[in-house]
């Protein structure tokens, strides 16, 4: 399933971008109400708001209502203008030049430039930044020296990004990057005030000091409790701005959350875990659950120094195949997430999910084939397997490993026992690859397969499972440069399904609950990229 | 007197420093990063990180800087976590918070915990001591993490009377429900042992002769009674004292209120280890102190204790 397609230049043309920004936009018939304040739940306090510094979910959400990029998402996830009002692409895909808005300007009244954007950019990717996303500039963009800036080999002065003047700034690429674009509406690309952090250092994101080129500025921030944002006046689409207050209350407790949702002390609240079919129920216009671009799986340990059976793809294929991923999607999760057999989401964009077998059988044929491979590598009852599963300590990733290590055992008479680590000392086990079987999960960090499948790669450093497959590593180089990568991704896909280092689990949704008196949540973004000035309140 | 707190006070030295090393080889020997998130963070800015932190010298120096910037400095370092933030403005902005809620919750128990105990223990074997009773073991069994969603149940989405979280500067509204759930075990405790502790005072010796010589009642309790039957209560009071003032998790995360509770635990699923060593060190100290006071306290009480 297909719900949006890249942004892929067929000729090097000047690419204006058609239409207006997006912006709020009630429709007919509807009456604003007349408090424009949208408070909403996070979960945690994120580390860091610095768009530098940035390394959670909800801390990028926050960054996206403080400051803006060149480019910005509708909600449908396309691009459309930021602070630059559009860019043309050389003949060879490898020069992109942007042209800036002249009336953005910064919450202090400075004008927004390309230098801003050079600064932020050098700034990011520059080790002695130590930014947990540094290797987002170096590894993902391919702007020319990003590797060598990262490495400390080279001074970030080096990195191919240059301001032609005020409102120009062009990017020099090592190579043709078809996802290049989308990767400026992430956090880490977004511009940060030189002067403000030269005064302030660390502090410069608390109230008092923060200056922002987005449509709200930071007015309030109590860490673990809540942050206030208002609208930033001097914000060049602040006419089509509607919410007035953004309020972000950080509470942990996901049913304390749900309850002041109730109240209607919240606009958006998260939908405590397990409850989402009866809470639906009861609340069908305001629980939502929309696709996200995010793959829950295992992880077997294939490292040669792992368990010998791990070396069998036969007996990694049987563990794939013998269980109900539906128990898990239906039985315990019940938010409409999906079976997944593959890992790139078939939401990515652009991306065709290979026909993979096991996705077609029934569970039926799948059990009946997992025997069969099972016996094949010469296991069975007088040769059993067992096998321990790992995961982070949490309840829900506990009923998963229980649902799965029972069926295993069921279907295939493999004993498996299950074992949870605090989430450090899990990370760090993973890490080291001292598991048999261990759980994980990773969501894209931009709209393009490439950023699930370079997980494949052998060199990766997210490589858990300890994949390698000459094969693998030779197509995702070449997708690099390709005209194409899609045909490419497909074919990692297909071999990678064939091989199963991984078991892929299922597919992510994000499930939320929102007051109906709230519009403009742009569900189709797979990403989850909203932005507050794209919402509204009605009466 | 003077002798013995001057003596308790250099005692108290050494247990803190104790409990600094104790902590800090404890952090050092869990394993996980706290710079590691799901995606680990490449070797170079890893490097540049622990440079940042300091964390790149030897365990030895680390431990004598930090020392050094506690004791002469009260300096207790950035925070790992975040990266805004110094630990003092953590300390700043969530213990406040908890001394709030804490002070009020610490009020409302002996209020209530001594009255009700008091109440019992002279309307002995009555309707009112059993009800006293079963109210105080009811209130007890009832944990915090219960209370707290009732209370928000109730007074927010029934009657709408309360804000179900938050802090907003403390305003009364807010204080509340934090306060109710967060007193209601140390009152049921205070009150069982303020009964027990006055049945057994007022079969002693001294009552008796009081109530031979006609006082009234009132006089017997107030002025005979109350203070030696309030002298097991003051052991339990100092702990329960900083308990209270430091935050409960609990209470902090149902609320939302932003206090130093939660910081504590976050701190260590974080690997945060300069909030973490920051808020140890400051509930170690003010447990000391604390009971410290109560000592003070029990001798000024209680004329039979020489120090």
């Amino acid at each position: 399933m297909k719900i949006k397609t890249t942004l892929m230049a067929s000729t090097a043309a000047l690419l204006v971008l058609s239409g207006a920004a997006f912006a709020a936009s009630p429709m007919a018939g509807e009456t604003l109400a007349a408090d424009q304040t949208f408070t909403y739940q996070d979960i945690d306090e994120s580390p860091s708001i610095d768009p530098g510094m940035v390394e959670d979910v909800s801390g990028s959400a926050v960054d996206r209502n403080l400051f803006e990029g060149l480019m910005n998402q509708d909600a449908d996830g396309n691009l459309i203008p930021g602070v630059a009002t559009g860019y043309d692409i050389s003949d060879d895909k490898m020069t992109y030049t942007f042209h800036l808005r002249d009336n953005a300007v910064w919450s202090n009244g400075d004008p927004v430039t390309a230098g801003d954007f050079v600064y932020a950019w050098r700034r990011a990717a520059d080790p002695a930044t130590a930014s947990p996303y540094a290797w987002f500039v170096t590894d993902i963009t391919g702007i020319v020296g990003a590797g060598a800036v990262g490495s400390g080999d080279a001074a970030p002065e080096t990195l191919g990004v240059e301001a032609v003047d005020d409102h120009t700034l062009v990017v020099h690429l090592e190579r043709p990057v078809p996802y290049f674009v989308q990767t400026v509406t992430h956090a880490t690309m977004f511009p940060v005030p030189q002067a403000t952090i030269e005064a302030h250092g660390a502090e410069w994101t608390r109230p008092e000091n923060i200056v922002g080129n987005g449509a709200y500025v930071l007015t309030e921030h109590v860490p673990q409790e809540r942050m206030v944002m208002e609208r930033n006046t001097s914000y060049w689409n602040d006419s089509a701005t509607v919410i007035n207050k953004v309020v972000r209350l950080i509470i942990n407790d996901e049913t304390q959350g749900f309850t002041r949702w109730q109240a209607g002390e919240l606009d958006l609240a998260i939908v405590p875990t397990g409850q989402y079919l009866s809470l639906k129920e009861q609340y069908p216009a305001e629980i939502y659950s929309n696709p996200r671009l995010c793959t829950y799986y295992y992880n077997f340990n294939v490292r040669a120094d792992g368990p010998a059976w791990a070396q069998d793809v036969r007996v990694r294929q049987a563990l794939n195949l013998g269980f109900d991923r539906s128990v898990i999607t239906e039985g315990i999760l019940q938010a409409g997430q999906i079976p997944a057999y593959t890992f790139t989401p078939p939401t990515t964009a652009g991306f065709t999910v290979p026909v993979v077998e096991a996705a077609a059988m029934t569970q039926e044929e799948r059990t009946a084939k997992a025997k069969a491979l099972l016996e094949e590598a010469g296991y069975g009852s007088d040769n059993p397997i067992s096998l321990e599963v790992l995961y982070n300590t949490s309840e829900g990733h506990k009923s998963i490993a229980i649902a799965i290590s029972q069926m295993w055992k069921e279907n295939l008479g493999i004993e498996a026992t299950i074992n949870n680590m605090e989430w450090g000392t899990f990370l760090e086990a993973r890490g080291a690859g001292q598991f048999e079987i261990s759980r994980a999960g990773w969501c894209g960090d931009y709209n393009e397969a490439s950023t699930f499948l370079d997980l494949y790669n052998s060199t990766s450093g997210y490589n858990d499972s300890g994949y390698n497959s000459a094969e693998v590593d030779a197509l995702l180089a070449e997708a690099k440069t390709a005209e194409d990568p899609q045909p490419l991704y497909t074919q990692v896909e297909t071999i990678a399904a064939a091989d199963a280092p991984i078991i892929p689990i299922y597919f992510y949704t994000s499930v939320g609950a929102r007051q109906a008196t709230l519009k403009g949540w742009p569900d189709n973004n797979v990403e989850n990229n909203w932005y507050a000035r794209d919402l509204y309140k009605v009466e | 007197m003077f002798t013995y707190i001057a003596r308790r006070l250099t005692v108290a030295v050494p247990t803190i420093l104790i409990l600094v090393t104790i902590s800090f080889v404890l952090m050092w020997s869990a394993p996980g990063s706290p710079f590691m998130g799901e995606k680990l963070p490449p070797p170079e800015v890893m490097a540049a990180l622990e440079a940042k932190y300091g964390l790149d010298q030897p365990y030895w120096k680390q431990y004598l800087d930090y020392l050094t910037n506690v004791i002469f400095h009260f300096d207790f370092g950035p925070s790992f976590k975040f990266k805004d933030r110094t630990v003092n403005d953590i300390i700043a902005q969530g213990f406040p918070v908890t001394l709030t809620y804490g002070f009020w919750s610490f009020i409302v128990a002996v209020i209530f915990g001594v009255g009700l105990g008091v109440t019992a223990a002279i309307r002995h074997n009555t309707w009112l001591d059993y009800l006293a009773v079963g109210f105080a073991i009811g209130s007890q069994s009832i944990p915090n993490y219960v209370m707290a969603p009732i209370l928000v149940l109730v007074f927010t989405l029934w009657l709408g009377w309360l804000p179900g979280g938050g802090w907003e500067g403390g305003t009364w509204d807010h204080i509340i429900m934090p306060v109710i759930a967060l007193s209601t075990s140390y009152f049921a405790s205070i009150a069982r042992i303020t009964r027990s502790s006055m049945l057994e005072v007022l079969n002693s010796g001294f009552i008796r002769t009081a109530k031979a010589k006609g006082l009234p009642m009132s006089r017997v309790i107030l002025k005979h009674a109350l203070k030696p039957a309030l002298l097991p209560v003051l052991s339990y009071l100092g702990p329960a004292f900083v308990g209270m003032v430091t935050g409960s998790v609990i209470i902090d995360q149902y609320f939302s209120t932003g206090g130093i509770g939660q910081f504590f635990v976050n701190s260590a699923f974080n690997r945060d280890y300069s909030t973490m060593m920051g808020i140890t060190i400051l509930v170690g100290t003010l447990t000391i102190i604390f009971n410290l006071l109560v000592d003070v306290l029990y001798a000024w009480i209680d004329p039979k204790i020489r120090y």
